[in-house]
């Protein structure tokens, strides 16, 4: 009778593991073998290489240069974009009017094909017939239109404001979910213990929506150092090396260059780079409870 | 009743496994070809030429069209992985791609069938078009000497200018610039009058790439060039920092339209035909862009102003699309049937009227219009690194063109990018030495 229990667990778990490892093992596991050679993606023949693939990228400076690039855009979303999302959920939590269309507006944007939104924005920032510069220039400020993406100063840091403008929706909507769960009781008996607004949001609010805050910032890190679509659609990686990100560089191995070898060399070591920033941040987060 | 159900379903759970076991039906219906190609511009001209092909012969042909032009190139190589090529297809790439096509067995050897009949149909191409899909005795790929696909269009890719902005600037307009000293002078003109000059999908780096080449013929000729991709000249020599220094010079003259560096084609044609740029860097299918963009633009093509007078100034070109015949298709004799077919005259001269794209047909190239036609004269001073039997390594390419793009925003000089260049070829050679 207990085997056939057991049995039974097995077969009602069998569907959901097969498909894990036909869409997932399987894969990664063929990913982690082929970075060891050296293959164009036609041949049926793969030469061995051993570790040469990931010693080249280890030695790779554009690819060094990409990661840190990654990591600038990642800093900014963490912060500008995380800020922006805070206050405009805490606005929305408050009772103002308007505040379901408020919620509805915020979140327009995340939900926007990447591609449509680079296309745009790349239009609007355009240095010759952009609206932005048209605009700078209605408003007697002609002399900071400019080039916003052609000029290696300035290509990067646009970037990465588009890309808060693009995903600050979901830590919106994180934040806001967050904040409807504190009690309104909280405040006040923080109001009635004489604590102002500043004392009610140090005191309360923070403390409460550090959890939330700590899932927005590792949801942040992993899905701003994977950027790309929106990188590929305004720029491409240029002018030179200045927008390049990590996983530009992987799809330029494997259809530029066709080493698709290297190409899984390049994505096995991100993926350690990802783990390790996120071991680093569980381990801070832990840290910070205890 | 529950035992009555369950055998219901029983019934039909059998009833479904006979059916879907029992052999499919003979197909009575003719043979059907099915094209994979990624040319939307020319979808719906295929699709007729399909109709009159099976009409005369009841062979249906079903073109299938995957856009854009990557996710087509991944898609082939995805489909050579699975075995599952269609019967007819077009392979996106370098040279050296389509080698690895032919090795792997995928592409069908279509030598014999062009010199049948006294090799009537290879005589029927431009033989630059045909040289694309040629493999000849000792190439470097170690693929067998050979034809191994059938041009369907021809291209080349050089220079546009605007004859109203001519005017405007108080240029001939039947007179583009010769020399590149004229270029740069235009451009000084053109900045004078606040204008955007030269535009260019100098984002998508290829189109760099291409115009470097042709300065780099110009400059140093073909032998050195070969002799640079092989090894022999390093990109440091005082040829290639000349080529180099071209972009610089274009830069500071005002010839280059402000960021060129991160602009893709379609822009650069949007911006041309919509008369905001007095030249463009473009291909032959620009013609049928820029009637659709703007029928009245009045423009013509030139060759790139050449920089120096030691050698003739070559321009990229050949054929623009090919097809090759699936090696594993059951259908491939068919197949090649149909593609002799597509590139006869008739064929060829309905797709140059419907798609405004030069015809790879030689017998049908003098019935195109005036612009088209001064891209098929360009054929005569056309090359492509496809041509060449050498291929110069793609992170060397990418260095190079990334350098160009350096150079052009002021980031680095022309001998800092030759350096670097050189860096990255001792690498890669390093490597396959190893």
């Amino acid at each position: 009778m207990k085997l056939k229990a057991t049995l039974e667990n097995y077969i009602f778990v069998l569907p959901a593991t097969i498909i894990f490892a036909v869409f997932y093992i399987i894969p990664f596991i063929s990913v982690f073998q082929l970075s060891f050679f050296d293959w164009d993606g036609i041949l049926p023949t793969k030469i061995f290489v051993g570790l040469n693939n990931f010693k080249e990228v280890i030695t790779d400076k554009v690819w060094w240069q990409a990661v840190w690039q990654s990591g600038y855009i990642t800093l900014i979303a963490l912060t500008f974009q995380n800020a922006i999302a805070f206050l405009l959920a805490w606005a929305c939590d408050r009772e103002i009017r308007m505040k379901n269309f408020y919620r509805l507006i915020f979140f327009i944007p995340p939900v926007l094909s990447e591609v449509v939104v680079g296309l745009v924005w790349q239009w609007i920032l355009n240095g010759n017939y952009g609206i932005l510069n048209y605009w700078l220039a209605q408003f007697g400020m002609a002399n900071l239109a400019h080039n916003w993406l052609s000029d290696p100063n300035t290509a990067l840091t646009t970037v990465a404001i588009v890309h808060c403008w693009k995903g600050f929706g979901w830590g919106f909507l994180l934040f806001l979910a967050g904040l409807q769960t504190i009690p309104r009781e909280l405040y006040e008996a923080a109001r009635v213990d004489g604590a102002n607004a500043w004392n009610s949001f140090k005191n309360v609010t923070i403390p409460l929506m550090m959890p939330v805050v700590v899932l927005v910032a590792i949801l942040t890190i992993l899905g701003t150092m994977q950027v790309f679509v929106l990188i590929y659609t305004m720029t491409g990686g240029g002018p030179g090396y200045h927008t390049e990100v990590p996983v530009l560089r992987i799809l330029a191995s494997m259809r530029g260059s066709s080493r698709f070898g290297y190409a899984c060399a390049q994505g096995i070591t991100f993926g350690v780079i990802l783990c390790m920033i996120s071991f680093v941040q569980y381990m801070v987060n832990r840290k910070s409870r205890a | 009743m529950r035992s009555f159900g369950f055998r219901i379903l029983a019934i039909i759970f059998c009833g479904f496994c006979i059916v879907g076991c029992a052999p499919a039906e003979k197909n009575k219906a003719a043979t059907t070809l099915t094209v994979w190609h990624w040319m939307t511009d020319r979808g719906p001209a295929f699709n007729e030429l399909a109709k009159k092909y099976e009409a005369k012969t009841g062979i249906k042909v079903n073109f299938e069209l995957y856009a854009p032009s990557d996710a087509y190139s991944q898609k082939v190589r995805a489909a050579a992985q699975g075995a599952n090529l269609p019967d007819i297809f077009g392979i996106l790439g370098e040279k050296r791609d389509f080698a690895s096509f032919i090795k792997a067995n995928y592409v069908l050897e279509l030598t014999p069938y062009m010199l049948e009949d006294k090799a009537k149909w290879k005589n029927s191409f431009f033989a630059k078009a045909l040289a694309v899909n040629e493999f000849n005795e000792g190439n470097s790929y170690g693929i067998k000497p050979g034809i191994y696909g059938a041009p369907i269009d021809i291209m080349t890719i050089q220079m546009v200018y605007n004859k109203s902005l001519f005017k405007q600037l108080g240029l001939n307009s039947n007179q583009p610039p010769q020399t590149f000293q004229d270029f740069l002078d235009i451009g000084k003109k053109i900045k004078a009058a606040n204008m955007q000059g030269l535009v260019s999908g100098w984002g998508e780096i290829w189109m760099i790439d291409c115009l470097a080449n042709n300065y780099a013929f110009n400059i140093m000729g073909k032998d050195k060039v070969i002799a640079t991709i092989k090894g022999q000249v390093p990109y440091t020599d005082p040829d290639w920092v000349r080529v180099l220094s071209l972009f610089k010079e274009m830069q500071d003259s005002g010839l280059l339209a402000s960021g060129i560096v991160t602009m893709v084609n379609k822009t650069a044609e949007q911006l041309f035909a919509n008369e905001k740029a007095v030249f463009a860097f473009n291909g032959s299918w620009c013609v049928n862009v820029y009637k659709g963009m703007n029928p009245n633009l009045e423009y013509g093509a030139f060759l790139p102003p050449r920089a120096s007078n030691k050698y003739p100034m070559a321009i990229w070109g050949g054929a623009g699309s090919s097809f090759m015949v699936n090696c594993r298709s059951k259908n491939k004799e068919e197949a090649v049937k149909f593609l002799r077919w597509l590139t006869e005259a008739p064929q060829q001269v309905y797709l140059a009227e419907a798609t405004n794209n030069l015809p790879a047909n030689k017998e049908s190239s003098n019935l195109v219009p005036d612009v088209t036609a001064s891209f098929a004269k360009a054929m005569d001073n056309a090359t492509h690194p496809n041509v060449w039997g050498v291929s110069e390594f793609s992170p060397v390419i990418e260095a190079f063109d990334k350098g160009i793009q350096s150079i052009i925003i002021g980031e680095k000089t022309p001998e800092q990018v030759a350096q670097e260049v050189q860096k990255v070829k001792e690498r890669e050679m390093a490597k396959k030495r190893v």
